[in-house]
């Protein structure tokens, strides 16, 4: 029916903990073990060593958190998808949770493409180790932000490059303070370039972030702003229409 | 106690690849700690990477955390940067999988598979906060006891290790904490009284019970210091490997390893014979998996690791009875879990069969690799690796035939009675093969390996004087020169790495000062070329007043007692100097699986048999199959079953 493309689903998982220490291509190969354990049948690509069709969004940096990370992935053939967390959860490393899955349209665009912001909490703390107050933060970030430009340091090709990062930052807000420093919530634009926070909290001036969160990543699409599963749902038409 | 998580978690933002620090493998365990239960931390002294497929670590991590009265854990050698991060925020070796301070264990056991880790295991002890040396350790201590293919010289440690443990290790670890229970219970009183206690149960060697008598440069004497303390330590071994089909959980780590597949052990042990092989000589005799367990064992293990590869491991696995029925049935049974890699590690040449070879390519297509050992087939009867050169080359026609455009052959140089026309003959064989190959695809290559041959201890090649770094260096240079301009990769095992090898492996006790001086000048991780510096070893020799030609070049005499001669791997002496004698007239030795036994002492001394399920030797020629030791060729010679039953798997 659908020829070679199989049935595109899109999950939502959870990094958090120990596991968070693992890179973006080891959680592939956990989320690759994690069907083959379920026995849920991918679809592998044509050719001469076939490998399953999965594609992830924005890469997570070794070492982050993260609430939101999502994943495409193509069944062999069509399942129950809201049986699809539980199950795949119960195969994967403690840490990573499946937290949602819908049935993806055919022709859905990739996730890294459609991706617009992303957000974070960071916890930060001053370069030199100390804990500021979440009013000395509060100035250097409302000072910061206020300038025309941003220059942040960004490793690019093995290379530190200063960059103006200003238009990736939409916004910086104060949580309040933290155990370990004061928690801020960030929300960058991920185009034309993501940007990674610890970057941007460098270039804020005396800061450093010790722990990095993403509690989000959205798609922006016709001044619409979307959860990446609801974004390109596959059409229940069909069904509606039976019933 | 608690975890030092917490601690060494901000560390780990510091580190290269930090998830080696993390556990959490599908399969490992989060113990709760009991007083009433003897805690191990399995150590493994080299990275993470190296050392979590250790099948031998993961056995005992799984039957001794099956014990009520055990749990066990285990750690790896941090690398140097989290090292340092260690030490600077005062923070000890832990455990991976609930990182608890290693002091807060009663058992650190080492699994030691290459001499060049002795320096991490001292390192790993330091970072523990538990004294290098034996003697300064204090009843509040962890015992230190080291298990694997090492310990068959544990001299060169025996300062620094509390126990040995020789041979199969799945009895003898509930054994040695049946003592510590014990001796747990009593209060933990002197060290002295619980060692001595160890010392009585076969397999363990104490070597604080034993007095070392030197007259100049010669070992004289190795005596028991007390009378129910045994004058031979005996290795131990399972008779029956259908009793005991671990791993039952194979460990999946979530960063990639070395052999990051499902392995299967098919088999223990290995009768071809090959002389300079420490493996085969000291895990006699062999003990087959039943087939169905094998199958079992597959079946159940991809489902449960969730791995599309499996490997079928042993020391010649084209040797197991029946092993193309084996493969086959591995091959067509992929009940919709996608396509399953096989890899047979360790294939004989004589035994590799175009039928092995369809059946594996079907599957996946990585390289291929053989091990014909050495250049002539003068040289291979010396090392009693009886694979005639025709034999290499239907085998690489069959694999390149099946379409594998890269094979890899291993090969030694500096063997004993070795000339110029051996090294070269390796050049001959590679040139041959790239031939075959072409034949087949214009893609063809084949990569050469050598490695520097290192005497080891139990085999008929311990009294062979090691060929030294530049003579090394000079015929790894004759191959390659001669190899120039072809399409034959040479790779090379660096001769200076070999040296220290051969210090570590033929060592005395009088070894043990050199390796705790190479290791306080920062030498760890001795594995790994970016640390290794033979003038570290050379500058300790030299302040202990040590020759290292005297323990590494030297050819030993018949009646010198060797520094492992106490330690028995049920070899008999006489049995292996006559071998010896043979591989210097360069005469061959049957396999004994399927031709009369020659009693090497094993079987014999140890009332064990071989339990091979077929009595039929696999196909190709080889001793024991049918072929004349000295030309090669086939000669009709009777075959003798020597079959035992095999039971099934429980
Ligand atoms: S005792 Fe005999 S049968 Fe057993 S391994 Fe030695 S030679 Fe072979």
């Amino acid at each position: 029916m659908r020829g070679d493309r199989g049935f595109p689903v899109r999950l939502r998982f959870t990094k958090r903990g120990k596991v968070r220490f693992i890179s973006h291509r080891d959680v592939a190969r956990a989320f690759e073990r994690a069907f083959r354990i379920e026995a849920l049948p991918l679809a592998f690509t044509q050719g001469f060593s076939p490998r399953p069709r999965v594609s992830f969004g924005l890469a997570l940096s070794v070492g982050y958190e993260s609430e939101a990370e999502y994943l495409d992935v193509e069944l062999a053939h069509d399942l129950d998808v809201d049986a699809l967390p539980a199950t795949l959860s119960a195969a994967l490393p403690e840490g990573i949770d499946v937290t949602g899955a819908v049935a993806l349209a055919d022709r859905a665009p990739a996730l890294q493409e459609s991706v617009t912001a992303v957000e974070y909490d960071v916890v930060v703390e001053r370069d030199d180790g100390t804990v500021p107050t979440a009013d000395d933060v509060r100035r250097t970030v409302d000072a910061a932000l206020a300038a025309e430009t941003l220059a942040a340091t960004r490793r690019r090709k093995g290379r530190d490059v200063v960059e103006d990062v200003r238009p990736l930052v939409r916004a910086v807000d104060v949580v309040g303070p933290h155990e370990h420093g004061v928690r801020l919530h960030l929300e960058l634009a991920t185009q034309p370039s993501s940007i990674r926070p610890v970057e941007v909290v460098a270039a804020l001036g005396g800061l450093a972030a010790s722990r990095v969160l993403r509690t989000r990543q959205l798609i922006e699409r016709g001044g619409a702003r979307l959860e990446p599963l609801e974004a390109d749902p596959r059409p229940r038409a069909l069904e509606v229409r039976a019933s | 106690m608690p975890s030092l998580w917490p601690r060494i978690e901000p560390l780990l933002a510091r580190v290269e690849k930090p998830a080696r620090y993390i556990g959490m493998e599908r399969g490992s365990l989060q113990p709760v700690h009991r007083h009433d239960q003897v805690s191990w931390l399995l150590v493994y002294p080299d990275t993470y990477e190296i050392g979590l497929p250790n099948q031998g670590l993961q056995i005992l991590y799984e039957l001794l955390n099956e014990r009520a009265d055990a749990t066990a854990e285990r750690s790896y050698a941090p690398w140097n940067d989290l090292e340092s991060e260690l030490r600077a925020a005062g923070l000890p070796l832990f455990s991976v999988d609930t990182h608890r301070a290693a002091t807060d264990f009663d058992v650190l056991a080492f699994n030691l598979s290459a001499e060049l880790v002795y320096t991490n295991l001292l390192n790993c002890l330091d970072l523990a906060a538990v004294p290098v040396r034996s003697e300064r350790r204090r009843p509040e201590h962890p015992l230190v006891i080291a298990g694997g293919h090492c310990t068959y010289n544990p001299e060169p440690l025996a300062d620094f290790v509390d126990a040995f443990v020789l041979g199969d290790g799945e009895e003898v670890v509930g054994e040695i904490t049946e003592v510590l229970g014990a001796w747990k219970r009593s209060g933990r009183t002197a060290r002295d009284g619980v060692l001595r206690e160890l010392a009585t149960i076969p397999g363990v060697y104490v070597p604080a019970m034993y007095d070392v008598e030197y007259d100049g440069q010669a070992l004289v004497a190795v005596t028991p210091r007390f009378p129910d303390v045994p004058e031979h330590v005996e290795k131990r071994t399972i008779a029956d490997l259908a009793e005991w089909p671990y791993p039952r959980n194979q460990l999946v780590p979530l960063v990639e390893v070395v052999h990051d597949r499902l392995n299967v052990e098919l088999f223990r042990g290995c009768t071809r014979g090959c002389r300079f092989c420490q493996a085969g000589m000291i895990t006699r005799p062999v003990r087959e998996r039943p087939a169905e367990q094998v199958r079992t064992m597959v079946r159940e293990g991809l489902r449960r690791t969730g791995y599309d590869e499996v490997a079928l491991t042993s020391l010649s696995s084209a040797d197991f009875s029946g092993i193309d029925g084996v493969v086959g049935d591995l091959v067509n049974d992929q009940d919709g879990c996608g396509n399953v890699g096989l890899s047979l590690p360790s294939l004989r040449v004589d035994a590799f069969t175009v039928d092995i070879a369809s059946e594996i390519q079907k599957v996946r297509r990585t390289g291929l690799t053989f091990a014909p050992e050495a250049g002539t087939w003068r040289m291979r009867q010396v090392i009693n690796k009886l694979i005639r050169e025709e034999d290499l080359y239907r085998a690489v026609d069959g694999a390149y035939s099946q379409g594998w455009r890269r094979v890899k052959l291993y090969f030694l140089v500096g063997l004993p009675t070795e000339v110029d026309e051996d090294t070269l003959g390796i050049a001959h064989l590679a040139r041959n093969v790239v031939e075959i190959g072409r034949a087949h695809t214009k893609q063809a290559s084949c990569t050469v390996s050598v490695g520097g041959f290192v005497p080891k201890p139990h085999t008929p090649f311990q009294w062979f004087g090691q060929n030294g770094v530049a003579e090394l260096g000079r015929k790894i240079s004759l191959l390659r020169d001669d190899l120039k301009g072809s399409r034959a990769q040479v790779r090379w095992h660096d001769p200076a790495a070999s040296f220290a090898e051969g210090i570590a492996s033929r060592g005395d006790r009088r070894i043990g000062a050199v390796i705790e001086r190479v290791w306080r000048a920062g030498g760890t991780f001795q594995e790994w070329s970016e640390h290794f510096d033979l003038s570290r070893w050379l500058d300790a020799m030299a302040a202990e007043g040590l020759d290292p030609d005297w323990y590494v070049t030297r050819h030993r005499h018949e009646d010198e007692l060797l520094p492992w001669d106490h330690i028995s791997a049920g070899l008999h002496r006489d049995f292996l100097w006559h071998d010896w004698q043979e591989a210097l007239r360069a005469h061959g030795l049957p396999d004994c699986r399927w031709t009369p036994c020659y009693d090497c002492g094993v079987c014999t001394d140890y009332a064990l048999e071989h339990v091979v399920a077929s009595p039929v030797p696999p196909a190709g020629g080889s001793q024991g199959t049918g072929q004349d030791l000295d030309t090669g060729h086939v000669v009709p010679v009777e075959l003798r079953a020597r079959v035992r039953e095999v039971t099934s798997a429980r």
